[in-house]
């Protein structure tokens, strides 16, 4: 079923550079013969992965491949279909306290007239019933962390703006700073530097990838282009409709791993700026223009 | 029926009114109205649900024919419909995600309203004789209001107030942004019939005063003012309250000395408090672009 993760079971792996934590009880993730059926239609399974404390580790493949659907079985909003997930720890879904979620493309139109700061700070107590007291010791805690927050997302410049004026970029910065309020110990990107111009992109990563370090997050990112993001990544998972391929992306970004996860010859070139180029990735049917639609299979 | 006519000394204006207990539960049930179409406007405007607020509204227009068909008040029938009418859009709508499916909402909501305002019609021509106050039902009145009603009125505002409290945070967060709210698990889809429910509430309510066709007046102009002013949702929220009670106040007043109906008041001292914060904002934006844009040739 998944010819390259037998080959590579995450358990008896060499432990690869950035990998601090090899296969212990304490986990962030593990995936084991994970599996997810969306509409009826198997999206992909046989899927080992384990992800210790402090990873930064990149989700990449084609598009309607279903990684997006993987941060939604993480997050417990949809249910694995076979095999065993846990996330901190725990089933999926019993831990979301402790994750940082920023979902794929979210931006906010322009007549949306609620400042930055006040949807990093929904992050933190949004979900609470009740009015919140905007005074006393409780009030004034609640103010101090988000001003830290937005401060180390380096936002502080517009974080009074209506939300809806702020840039693509602006925007982000400040969703991950609604995403890291409550000191997750996982972080959820999804495409996170889509739909950012590559300056923005540059400093994006840089940014996620500072606080991957400094703050001990486990970050896993679904990314479109490894490329901006390849030079902080501890690990990559490449997904295809059989399974998955993880490993650091020398191990896993070279044209014979793709090529048997593909079943179907693949090329890795690298251009003359170093980028590297995946040729001949199988994509979605054009049938599937929506690659967000259920039952995109490739 | 003016015992004096208007001063500019409002304060001596208002004590006039406040000699006649019509007025008095006028003033009272106005600013009942303000207060909770003020309070869910802001959500309504902040969530573009104006169109699901509207069709609310148009369904007041056959409630209140139809309770004056069946002889019991008006009061009831705007309760019964704009309720019902919203507990149909909730459930019709519950299993659409929040995103992708303005399309298909916004039809479903059309056609409730057609069908909720040919009802009304029906009821109108079933009643013979209640033309008169068909004016009224879909362009205002602030005669007749009953202290009993200013009760009614009182306790369900009350009602409405108290559950926005509760789940107002939520429904912020929900609202501004769905699926991170539903990952930190805010029941989104509850909370979104909850929100419908509590309009229906606020549009029967503001129906009393606006009637069923001049509802946003006092539903959307003070919250669109108001977020036009200020992007802090406490401050928008005490804000949009302010606006439409001083409007309805104003309106009760020039309504009261002229000959010239509520509706028409209310709804254009809100237009030109719209007017004025657009044109201030832009104003004060102005020089700041300029400058901006300097920077940029400088560079």
């Amino acid at each position: 079923m998944n010819p390259i993760a037998s080959t590579r079971p995450a358990t008896g792996a060499p432990p690869a550079p950035g990998d601090a934590v090899p296969a212990d009880p304490g986990a962030v993730l593990e995936l084991r013969g994970a599996a997810v059926r969306v509409g009826g239609v198997i999206l992909w399974s046989g899927v080992d992965l384990e992800v210790g404390a402090g990873e930064f580790v990149a989700v990449l493949g084609p598009n309607g491949v279903g990684k997006s659907t993987l941060l939604k079985v993480l997050l417990g909003l949809l249910p694995a279909a076979a095999g065993q997930v846990r996330v901190l720890g725990q089933p999926p879904g019993r831990a979301n306290h402790r994750i940082g979620y920023l979902p794929q493309r979210r931006s906010f139109d322009p007549s949306v007239q609620i400042r930055g700061t006040d949807v990093v700070r929904l992050g933190l107590d949004g979900d609470r019933w009740g009015i919140p007291p905007p005074f006393g010791r409780r009030g004034r805690a609640t103010a101090r962390r988000v001003r830290e927050v937005i401060d180390l997302a380096g936002a502080t410049g517009y974080a009074n703006r209506p939300i809806g004026e702020c840039s693509g970029g602006e925007q982000q910065r400040l969703l991950l700073a609604q995403a890291l309020i409550r000191q997750p110990g996982l972080l959820l990107l999804d495409e996170p530097l889509d739909s950012l111009d590559l300056p923005s992109q540059a400093a994006a990563a840089a940014l996620i990838g500072r606080i991957c370090r400094d703050q001990g997050v486990t970050v896993v990112m679904v990314a479109h282009d490894v490329n901006p993001i390849i030079s902080h990544l501890d690990r990559v998972v490449y997904m295809a409709a059989g399974g998955a391929a993880a490993g650091t992306p020398a191990e896993v970004i070279n044209s014979e791993t793709l090529t048997r996860l593909y079943q179907t010859p693949v090329e890795v070139l690298t251009s003359s700026d170093g980028r590297l180029v995946v040729v001949g990735q199988p994509e979605p049917p054009a049938l599937h223009t929506d690659r967000h639609a259920s039952g995109g299979t490739p | 029926m003016t015992g004096t006519g208007f001063s500019w000394n409002l304060l001596a204006d208002i004590r006039n009114l406040w000699a006649y207990p019509f007025m008095v539960n006028a003033f009272r049930a106005g600013t009942i109205v303000a207060v909770i179409a003020g309070a869910m406007g802001w959500f309504m405007v902040l969530r573009r649900q104006s169109f699901a607020g509207h069709t609310l509204a148009v369904a007041a227009f056959p409630g209140a024919a139809g309770a004056t068909l069946i002889g019991i008040s008006a009061t009831y029938g705007y309760f019964a419909l704009c309720g019902g009418t919203a507990v149909v859009i909730a459930l019709a709508t519950r299993n659409r995600s929040p995103a992708g499916s303005r399309a298909s909402e916004s039809a479903l909501i059309g056609i409730v309203q057609a069908f909720t305002l040919a009802c009304g019609l029906l009821f109108v021509a079933l009643y013979k004789g209640f033309l008169n106050g068909t004016t009224a039902l879909l362009f205002g009145s602030f005669l007749g209001i009953t202290a009993g009603q200013v009760v009614l009125l009182a306790a369900v505002g009350l009602g409405v107030l108290g559950v926005l409290a509760v789940i107002g945070r939520p429904l912020l967060f929900a609202s501004v942004d769905p699926d991170v709210a539903a990952a930190r698990g805010v029941p989104v889809r509850a909370l979104s019939v909850a929100f419908l429910v509590l309009l229906g509430a606020a549009v029967a309510e503001t129906a009393q005063i606006t009637g069923a066709l001049l509802v946003f007046a006092l539903l959307v102009m003070p919250a669109a003012t108001a977020q036009r002013l200020t992007p802090r949702p406490l401050a928008g929220l005490v804000l949009t309250v302010v606006i439409g009670w001083a409007v309805t106040w104003a309106g009760l007043i020039a309504a009261y000395y002229s000959p010239y109906p509520i509706g028409f008041y209310v709804t254009s001292f809100a237009f030109a408090a719209y007017l004025a914060a657009h044109i201030g904002v832009a104003a004060r934006q102005r020089p700041r672009h300029r400058a901006a844009l300097a920077g940029i040739e400088a560079a």
